[in-house]
């Protein structure tokens, strides 16, 4: 098989975070700072994948801005001509920061809102004071001159303010906005019946997205990304597996999708045992759900199965208890509609309940929205 | 909003701030970066993108075309339009 190299490398530098997100999809066990990949070994790994092909590298986590060498590995990034961009929650930046990194070359960041109430905001993200530094670093952001995009995952809690959203991402001077409904993966998975928008919430989001999208042409960019709980077809997971994304987590496993972890069985390659061209091209894990060949009816014969490539394997993980069945978000899988019957039921109940990284048990939150 | 679709020949397109536009010799095409963007454009879409310096006009833009091309002035414009409109309005040149 000829395989063609990725276009895009997700460096997750770290997974420790200051942040607590009811929705985190990071693994529910997070990989310690004691097994995190040292600078070294970034820098070479950088070098692999501009060698492999790579246009892009992102640079994530957990929060990457906990790692002081963060600066370092964007500047050898942007010397290797690799396009760089910041995923970040921005509560540990400083204005400094954001303009040493501008000088190291960074093009892009991302900075997450979890909401435009700063009450909904620190609640959702478990954390004080969170919205009010998110706001200044967004102008520090500006300031530095960086490509600027807010990202804001939308859940049952601040679906009804994805306009003020829209406003607020405007207002701070961003010229892309993602509105991502929550995936729901890692600890996310586990909060997902406090999380879950009813179908009429989404409906909205979608309505006020589509009018705002062409009333904002040229000033703001807006990247939705459906709910598939309630969808009709799965989304076109990472572009199809093994197609356009690398993924490394901390410790130096190098993945499909980050959540890729979640599935049993899977032997995944690292950084420090192998060069990223022989993991790309030869990793059972990246293998195992590449092309088409893996996949079961009725994917097999279905003329999507280019298209979306059979939707997520992580989802289907853990909403069938196996990776190689069809996306059960898909209309033509048999567990379709038992997934949104779920779905419904888990908006319709409306538990207060949520439970925190690191907490002992689960908190019951009030709910403002 | 599409303010710019009243703008005349007379603008000059270029590569919005941080949004670049390369040549990648490993799979010998043209690609643009841009914050979580990528495109492959086609042979036609690159030679319009090598004229949007912010020097050219469109007006020249179209000229130079229809003379490389030797294609009607009116079907060209049209083209390079409808494609520095669209790439405008999606955030990757600016006017
Ligand atoms: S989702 Fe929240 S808690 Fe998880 S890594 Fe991102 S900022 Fe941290
Ligand atoms: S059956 Fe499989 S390939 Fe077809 S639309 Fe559903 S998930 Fe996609």
């Amino acid at each position: 098989m000829n395989i063609d190299p990725p276009l895009a490398l997700l460096a997750e530098i770290t997974h420790r975070c200051p942040m607590r997100c009811l929705y985190c999809s990071n693994p529910v066990n997070l990989e310690p700072a004691s097994r995190e990949l040292d600078t070294a070994t970034w820098l070479r790994v950088l070098d692999e994948a501009a060698d492999l092909g790579v246009y892009q590298v992102h640079f994530s986590g957990g929060e990457p801005t906990a790692r002081k060498d963060l600066g370092e590995l964007v500047q050898h990034a942007a010397e290797l001509d690799l396009y760089t961009n910041l995923i970040t929650s921005g509560v540990l930046l400083e204005s400094e920061d954001l303009f040493r990194l501008a000088d190291a070359g960074l093009e892009h960041v991302q900075l997450s809102f979890q909401d435009t109430d700063a009450a909904g905001g620190d609640r959702i993200g478990g954390l004080k004071d969170a919205h009010r530094r998110k706001l200044e670093v967004a102008g520090w952001v500006v300031d530095a001159g960086m490509a600027f995009t807010v990202n804001a995952v939308i859940h049952r809690h601040n679906a009804g303010r994805v306009g003020e959203m829209i406003e607020l991402a405007v207002e701070l001077g961003a010229g892309r906005l993602e509105v991502a409904s929550v995936q729901y993966y890692g600890w996310g998975l586990k909060n997902r019946a406090y999380l879950m928008p009813t179908e009429q919430q989404l409906d909205a989001v979608t309505e006020i997205v589509e009018a705002a999208r062409d009333r904002l042409a040229g000033v703001l960019t807006i990247d939705y990304v459906i709910p598939d709980y309630y969808a009709r077809r799965p989304k076109a997971c990472m572009g199809g597996w093994g197609r356009r994304f690398v993924n490394i987590d901390p410790s130096g496993r190098v993945l499909p999708c980050h959540a890729a972890t979640t599935i049993p069985g899977l032997t995944f390659d690292t950084v420090q045992d192998h060069a990223l061209e022989h993991i790309w091209q030869h990793s059972d894990a990246f293998n195992r759900f590449r092309g088409t060949e893996w996949m079961p009816e009725p994917c097999a014969s279905c003329d999507f199965r280019e298209v979306d490539w059979g939707g997520c394997r992580c989802q289907a993980m853990a909403l069938t208890g196996d990776a190689a069945q069809t996306d059960p978000v898909c209309s033509l899988s048999p567990l379709h509609e038992s997934v949104r019957a779920l779905a419904e039921r888990e908006a319709g109940a409306g538990t207060e309940t949520a439970v925190y990284r690191g907490a002992k048990k689960e908190s019951v939150l009030r709910d403002l929205s | 909003m599409n303010t710019q679709a009243m703008h005349g020949e007379g603008i000059k397109p270029r590569f919005a701030p941080h949004v670049r536009f390369k040549f990648d010799r490993r799979r010998g095409q043209w690609v643009v970066l841009a914050p979580e963007r990528l495109l492959l454009p086609d042979e036609n879409s690159v030679e319009i993108l090598q004229r949007c310096t912010g020097d050219a006009t469109l007006a020249d833009i179209i000229d130079q075309l229809s003379a490389e091309f030797d294609a009607p002035r009116g079907e060209i414009a049209g083209d390079v339009r409808a494609m520095v409109q669209d790439l405008a309005d999606k955030g990757i040149l600016s006017l």
